[in-house]
């Protein structure tokens, strides 16, 4: 296939960026998206350009690492797929397709298509957890958890910490990766004690990382490669609320 | 000179020695601790949760990734499951089986003391990461769920869907956040470790870069340890990350520490097969697939028809066939091993005939494709993302690749590296699976490294370390290794060769897959040494890097780590041409028995060597550790 790539290239946070346009005229439907920029960036050094730097670890679709917009769709064409699984299959040859990096004012682009998502740790951090230490825990079967439990719990946590919510939100609103660990937590009988507490951190940390106010768009959960429900939202909003009725 | 190494083991019978050992192991008074500075390098489970953990005993801790959050280190990518003695199926399970069956599975190749104590504590490992929210798979009744696992009869893995290392990874990323917002863990995501300091003969810190500005920093502590994952990414395609590597305990290896049997690397039997040259890493296509599926490969070499139109007369389900009473579950090695073979016999399938069936026909005729999916789901959809074949429909097509790394920095059994002050847990040690890792046992020893053993014997460490003062990074220690590293990368950069860091890459592991992966012979592993040499010598002349050390660039990161598996890779063919037996991973074609099955050689290579760096790469000392089985008695190691 033949593809022509626009991409975007920036230099650093301060820098201002710019697409620019690469031919390509020998990529395998087999390839992965990712396989493709590496055809492309061996080519840039062999010409002595800087290759375009992205982010990308495991290439399976478990670590959040990559993910960059696709012709405007945070990682691309393909439903529930994160970039590192997108394969050029998906195209057809002639296709011209447009690569930027996550945007979203918490995200500082580091160069190119790389962005900094530390503002998602800073969420965790501040109470994204059961507070227990080790060695406190209590034999496993002791609190037992129902299979639906189990299951509901596991739909919000299988998260990847990707941004795509974020890059996909037209507020860069991280209401569902937030709203997913509390959810993961609180229907759980192990995270439930604390969630009062988490909540009102988690939510009120959001907002210091500069993160925007959820519209209820629902553009995240049609982007998000785990297919993580909205529904979870509802259900921050919800503890949210109860937990500042409750203080009251 | 050759030495022979020791690793003090705790008095008592087997199954007290750890018991033993923390009645007798120094401690270090809650007040002393917050004077103490540790260095974690690593966030996967084995850093992740030996960072939380000392953490919250009150040391005060650095920790280091190169991904952009803790929570993407390679634990993640772990789907299968992790194995505890529970014995929640009343199937007869202990922790002595458990321990036999990984020293077995080891085929009797790994410290007794050791394999025990991994056994012995992994009942908490799942209790601690029930308590965190870790979602595991549970009956409706409301208790946990068990399945099996190649290698064993009893069903003692724990899972979380296909998602088993991303969920304990996130229980340990939390409690290492939890951590963070203490103020005791301070974290350095996207810094990659470039060097130990040493000082005194002890470990005292590190040299490390900002992947996002480039800048090298130096990092003192008390201790370090080293919690850096398996380096299987050295063969190039793998089931690993792209960013995996071997560079920190390389560097480490440098600075002193030995390396042991680095040869052993375990080749999983259930991948995706590469689809072509421009391929950058394999998929792993869970083993507990093997649970269902059934392994065939077409009975005639010339086999053209599709998958389905097969009829049973002219399939040959080999490990059913050689393996009668493991079947489809036999361990990792042999699988890979049986695999080859049939390969080889030209019998692959696939349009690079690379490949074998994994049929799922019969268990969704027994169970309905409904349980399949409830099972495996995850993994399906995977498979058809990648392939775009749906395997409810047709057999998945798998074939072996490079995954684990038995090897690794040598450790005692507080698993302290032969560098004192310098800690290696997780995969990036040695120590507990012998020449072949069990399935779902490494999740498990990652955490139960840095859950359970380290803050024992990092604080035995530690209890004389309260008198010496905060390390000052300005020692000439730090500013030797701090040069070290940066004419290092000054090299690359002048270097204006042709070929870049991954095309050296490509080659290198071709090269090792070929002739030190799944079958080993003499004559080829002397041709491989041969062929890494001429490949290292092109690499100081013909690399070439883009760009600048003090920025971003990916480039000059790769190249780092590839010049160090050059160096590796030598070694690991070195090991594998002096063990001459077959045991485990390790198959030298020279040593089998009459119908094709390892030989081991225990009046001869009851031990690991543990090899030491004399400053050229092309002649290491071996030294070894004899193995000392005191309980158990070595065996043949039969799955028939
Ligand atoms: C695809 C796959 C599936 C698997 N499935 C299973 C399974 O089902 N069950 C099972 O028991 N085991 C499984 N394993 C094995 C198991 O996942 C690993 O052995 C285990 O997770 C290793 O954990 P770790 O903490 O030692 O290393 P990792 O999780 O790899 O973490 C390494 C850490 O070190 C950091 N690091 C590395 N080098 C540097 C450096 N130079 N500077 C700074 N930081 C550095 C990384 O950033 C990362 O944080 C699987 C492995 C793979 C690859
Ligand atoms: S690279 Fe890990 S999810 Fe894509």
């Amino acid at each position: 296939m033949k593809i022509t790539l626009k991409i975007w290239r920036q230099r650093d946070c301060q820098s201002k960026g710019e697409f620019k346009e690469y031919h390509l005229d020998k990529v395998s439907k087999d390839m992965s998206f990712l396989e493709m920029l590496d055809t492309l960036n061996i080519k840039l050094i062999k010409q002595g350009d800087l290759p375009v730097e992205f982010d990308h670890d495991c290439r399976e679709g478990i670590c959040g690492q990559c993910g960059v917009m696709i012709n405007g769709i945070a990682h691309g064409p393909l439903k529930n797929t994160t970039t590192c699984q997108l394969h050029m299959r998906s195209f057809n040859d002639g296709d011209t397709i447009y690569v930027e990096p996550f945007k979203a004012s918490a995200f500082p682009i580091v160069r190119d298509l790389k962005v900094n998502r530390s503002a998602l740790d800073h969420i965790i951090t501040s109470g994204g957890y059961v507070s227990v230490d080790t060695g406190q825990a209590p034999e496993a079967n002791s609190i037992p958890v129902t299979f639906e439990q189990a299951e509901a719990a596991f739909d919000a946590a299988a998260c990847i910490g990707c941004g795509a919510c974020v890059a996909s939100c037209k507020n860069s609103s991280a209401a569902l990766f937030t709203s997913a660990k509390i959810s993961h937590l609180a229907q759980l009988p192990q995270g439930d004690k604390e969630t009062s507490t988490r909540v009102v951190s988690m939510v009120n940390q959001m907002e210091e990382e500069g993160f925007g106010h959820c519209t209820n768009t629902e553009a995240c959960e049609v982007e998000c490669p785990e297919g993580i429900s909205v529904l979870n939202i509802a259900r921050m909003n919800y503890e949210y609320n109860r937990s500042r009725l409750m203080k009251k | 000179m050759s030495k022979t190494l020791k690793a003090p083991i705790p008095e008592g019978p087997l199954a007290e020695k750890w018991n033993n050992y923390k009645a007798k192991a120094r401690l270090v008074s809650p007040n002393n601790r917050k004077q103490l500075e540790v260095i974690v390098v690593g966030t996967g489970l084995a850093g992740a949760s030996a960072a939380a953990s000392l953490a919250e005993m009150g040391y005060n801790v650095k920790s280091f990734c190169f991904q952009d959050s803790p929570r993407r280190a390679h634990s993640v990518a772990a789907q299968g499951g992790v194995n505890a003695a529970k014995n929640y199926k009343n199937d007869g399970d202990s922790v002595y089986r458990m321990f036999y069956d990984t020293l077995k599975g080891g085929d009797f190749r790994s410290r007794e003391a050791n394999t025990y104590r991994l056994a012995e504590c992994s009942a908490s490992l799942i209790d601690q990461a029930v308590a965190q929210g870790v979602p595991f798979g549970r009956e409706y009744g409301g208790y946990l769920r068990n399945r099996s696992f190649g290698g064993v009869q009893v069903s003692r893995t724990f899972y979380a869907r296909g998602q088993t290392g991303q969920q304990l990874l996130l229980g340990s990323y939390q409690a290492l956040l939890r951590q963070q917002h203490t103020g005791k863990v301070k974290l350095y995501a996207r810094h990659e470790m470039l060097d130990v300091v040493i000082i005194d003969g002890r470990a005292r810190g590190i040299i490390a870069r900002n992947l996002d500005t480039g800048e090298i920093e130096r990092h003192g502590a008390h201790t370090v340890v080293l919690a850096t994952g398996g380096f299987g990414k050295i063969y190039y395609l793998s089931t690993l990350a792209m960013g995996c590597n071997a560079s920190a305990i390389w560097r480490a290896h440098k600075k002193g520490a030995y390396m042991a049997n680095p040869s052993w690397t375990q080749i999983h039997p259930t991948s995706l097969p590469q689809s072509g040259e421009h391929q950058s890493k394999l998929t792993l296509m869970s083993e507990s697939l093997r649970n269902d599926g059934r392994i065939w490969v077409p009975k005639d070499k010339n086999e053209t028809r599709a998958p389905g139109e097969i009829p049973e007369d002219d399939r040959d389900y080999y490990l059913e066939r050689k393996y009668p009473s493991f079947g489809n579950l036999a361990p990792r090695d042999i699988s890979s091993r049986a695999a080859k073979e049939q390969i080889d016999l030209g019998k692959g399938v696939g349009p690079l005939k690379n490949a074998v069936y994994l049929d799922f026909s019969r268990a969704i005729n027994e169970y309905g494709k409904d349980v399949i999916a409830e099972r495996y789901g995850n993994l399906f959809t995977m498979y058809k993302k990648i392939t775009g074949i749906d395997a409810y429909k047709e057999p998945m097509k798998i074939s072996p690749a490079a995954h684990f790394s038995m090897g690794g920095l040598w450790v005692d059994y507080e698993l302290m590296t032969t560098v004192p002050g310098l800690f290696a847990i997780g995969e990036a040690n040695f120590s507990d699976h012998g020449a072949n890792r069990l399935g779902a046992n490494s999740l498990l020893q990652a955490c139960v490294d840095g859950y359970f053993i380290l803050p024992y014997t990092l604080q035995n460490y530690l209890a004389d370390q309260i008198k010496i003062p905060k390390i000052e990074v300005d020692h000439p220690a730090f500013e030797e290794s701090e040069k070290l590293v940066k004419d290092q990368m000054q090299s690359f950069l002048s270097c204006k060769g042709k070929k870049t860091a991954e095309e050296f890459h490509k080659e290198l592991g071709k090269e090792l897959y070929d002739k030190c992966g799944l079958l080993r012979t003499k004559n080829g592993l002397e041709k491989a040494i041969e062929n890494i040499r001429n490949l290292r010598e092109e690499y100081k002349t013909n690399l070439l890097v883009p760009g600048s050390a003090e920025e971003v660039n990916s480039e000059l990161e790769k190249a780092g780590r590839v010049a160090d598996y050059m160096e590796l890779a030598e070694l690991m063919c070195v090991d594998a041409l002096h063990r001459e037996e077959s045991c485990g991973a390790h198959f030298r074609a020279e040593f089998q028995t009459e119908d094709g099955e390892a030989r081991r050689d225990d009046e001869n290579f009851c031990y690991s060597a543990a090899w030491e760096w004399t400053g050229n790469a092309s002649q290491p000392i071996l030294n070894r550790e004899p193995l000392v089985f005191d309980t158990v008695k070595p065996t043949v190691r039969s799955y028939k």
